[in-house]
């Protein structure tokens, strides 16, 4: 008996990797971003990781119990918008806003629209505009080492670039509590790329736009240096690496998620150069995450021996 | 006078412009930043919807039925700019807080929408009865989605200030909170089975979705007739071919019983 043979229907061929194991491995590939954003900002940035987590998961649970809904708590998917929405916060924002934006993200952005993989932009970035627009005073004041100024990506557009670029790349500089150190960014999407979690389709289209148009549009000229300040600061490694890439709000088909990188690249740039904030990561993502219905219908993949057909007919 | 009173409970409460209705939606969702903006868009909508519907009674049967849509906004628009002057008059305030809403108040689909549907077949009496209770009807709504805003977004009601400032969230001022605000009224509304434009079993293959109750004019009493027979006639055969299904399925099983029986 021991030659039975098994049939089964397609597909034949499955990874183990699952709903749960893919935010884990995101959530450790945050990690080092995490613990430098802790270490940079001190016990504050620490109390607002946990705080938007716990309330993250606290309203999830507390929203599935009481729509008598099957409890996804435990995929940590919950988990994840609490960190991704605190890695968006400045370091000195309160608390009580804090919580207000991850019941903002779990609840309307993510269980309104029907919970994990129903969700219609991201949203931790949800929340984070929410803020933005409710409370912009004090989500745009950056305080580092006890001095409240202007983050770096301010400094240069108002054309002051005194920041050093290895600061920059270190991260020692003041932004949001998970932006500021392109290295550990990086570090965890080398992981998240070499795990196979995200591939490099998103975050190359997204970075190499932005950069062509910075270099065209910025007004420096060919200025590398300009250009690699713009790039490493403000949070655009952490969105091209990690929120553009979310599953559920980028598209699933090869050339879509191409166009997806090339018109975040594009928006990216038209608000940073030419719009009156600094920074536009996060509203860029969240307006193509808007797109990404469309962008999937018109990049549909042709069937393997229907080439020949005209119109995908 | 009882058609009055029935007039006026229609307006505020069955066919509520703003809750049932989800007619003007423009103004709803652009000028409700605080109560009372939204009460005076509301009223100054109230009084315009007043005087239109007394006029375009009156004048019901002079107007041409091929060119009665432009006469209607003619009268509509005149009755806007003379309330529209007096409001920059007196009340400069409320001028500068509506804005463009206030000449907007021509295009509104409630307004329109009574001449057309009312005033333009009944007399006098009525319809300025049926514009005092649309027009309350919409103040009403306005006014609930104005104080939801003024109360999360300013930490006011009427402008008497609460919250202190520290916690006012900006969004529901702006333009999303206003959709969110809107969304959660409407959705406490299906959720308690009241009666509204989103949960209503349409009829798709008419274009008034066959709501004949909320219907009035003359020939639609009698179509409400027809319409209700036939919706009888396709729910019995609808129950009729169920029974027979659900005859054939028991038939079958037997006979699977049976079957099973014969092989044991």
């Amino acid at each position: 008996m021991g030659n039975l043979l098994n049939i089964s229907s397609s597909p034949h061929v499955r990874d183990n990797s699952s709903t749960k194991s893919i935010m884990w491995d995101v959530f450790f590939a945050l990690m080092p971003a995490t613990i430098f954003g802790i270490w940079n900002f001190g016990v504050k940035a620490a109390i607002l990781v946990v705080t938007c987590i716990a309330t993250a998961v606290l309203t999830e649970y507390i929203w599935q119990k009481a729509m008598k809904l099957p409890l996804t708590v435990s995929d940590g998917s919950a988990a994840l918008t609490g960190l991704f929405l605190a890695l968006n916060l400045s370091s000195t924002f309160p608390v009580w806003m804090a919580i207000l934006g991850s019941i903002f993200a779990i609840i309307i952005v993510k269980q309104l629209f029907g919970g994990l993989g129903q969700n219609f932009m991201n949203p931790a970035l949800g929340a984070r505009c929410f803020l933005m627009v409710s409370f912009a005073g004090q989500m745009t004041s950056f305080t580092y080492d006890g001095v409240t100024g202007a983050t770096p990506l301010a400094l240069i557009k108002s054309g002051d670039d005194s920041t050093k670029l290895l600061d920059m790349f270190l991260g020692t500089i003041g932004g949001t509590i998970g932006e500021t150190s392109t290295l550990a960014i990086l570090l965890g999407a080398g992981y998240l790329l070499f795990r196979k979690v995200i591939t490099w389709r998103i975050p190359v289209c997204y970075i190499a736009t932005f950069a062509i148009f910075a270099l065209v549009f910025g007004g420096h000229g060919f200025d590398m240096m300009y250009l690699a300040k713009e790039l490493c600061g403000g949070g655009l490694m952490l969105g091209a690496f990690f929120m553009a890439t979310d599953y559920v709000t980028s598209p699933i088909t090869p050339k879509g998620q191409l166009v997806f990188g090339v018109l975040l690249g594009i928006l990216t740039g038209v608000f940073r150069i030419f719009g009156a904030s600094a920074e536009g990561v996060s509203y860029a993502i969240i307006i193509c995450n808007l797109l990404v219905p469309l962008i999937e219908s018109a990049t549909i993949p042709v069937p393997f021996g229907k080439e020949g057909i005209k119109d995908g007919k | 006078m009882n058609s009055c009173t029935e007039r006026l409970k229609n307006g505020i409460i069955t066919e509520n412009p703003t809750f049932v209705m989800m007619l003007g939606m423009c103004p709803t969702l652009a000028v409700t930043s605080s109560a009372v903006n939204g009460l005076g868009m509301g009223l100054t909508t109230t009084v315009v919807l007043i005087l239109s519907n007394a006029f375009i009674s009156l004048l019901r049967k002079v107007i041409p039925d091929k060119v009665r849509i432009p006469g209607f906004i003619v009268i509509v628009a005149s009755f806007v700019t003379m309330i529209q002057l007096l409001l920059k008059a007196y009340l400069p305030f409320l001028d500068s807080a509506l804005g463009v809403y206030i000449p907007l108040i021509v295009v509104n689909c409630i307004i329109l929408g009574r001449a057309e549907a009312y005033a333009s077949k009944n007399s006098v009496l009525p319809s300025i009865f049926d514009g005092l209770g649309m027009g309350l009807g919409f103040t009403f709504g306005l006014t609930c989605i104005g104080i939801c805003r003024e109360i999360f977004g300013a930490g006011a009601i009427f402008g008497v200030e609460f919250i202190p400032d520290d916690f006012h969230i900006t969004f529901f001022v702006l333009a999303p909170g206003a959709f969110l605000v809107l969304a959660f009224l409407t959705a406490i509304q299906n959720k308690l089975q009241m009666p509204s434009a989103t949960n209503v079993e349409k009829d798709d293959s008419m274009s008034c979705g066959g709501d004949c109750a909320s219907c009035t004019g003359a020939s639609c009493v009698a179509n409400k007739g027809i319409i209700e027979a036939e919706r009888a006639a396709a729910k019995a055969a609808k129950a009729q071919a169920a029974k027979e299904a659900a005859a054939k399925a028991k038939a079958a099983k037997e006979a699977k019983a049976a079957a099973e029986k014969k092989e044991d």
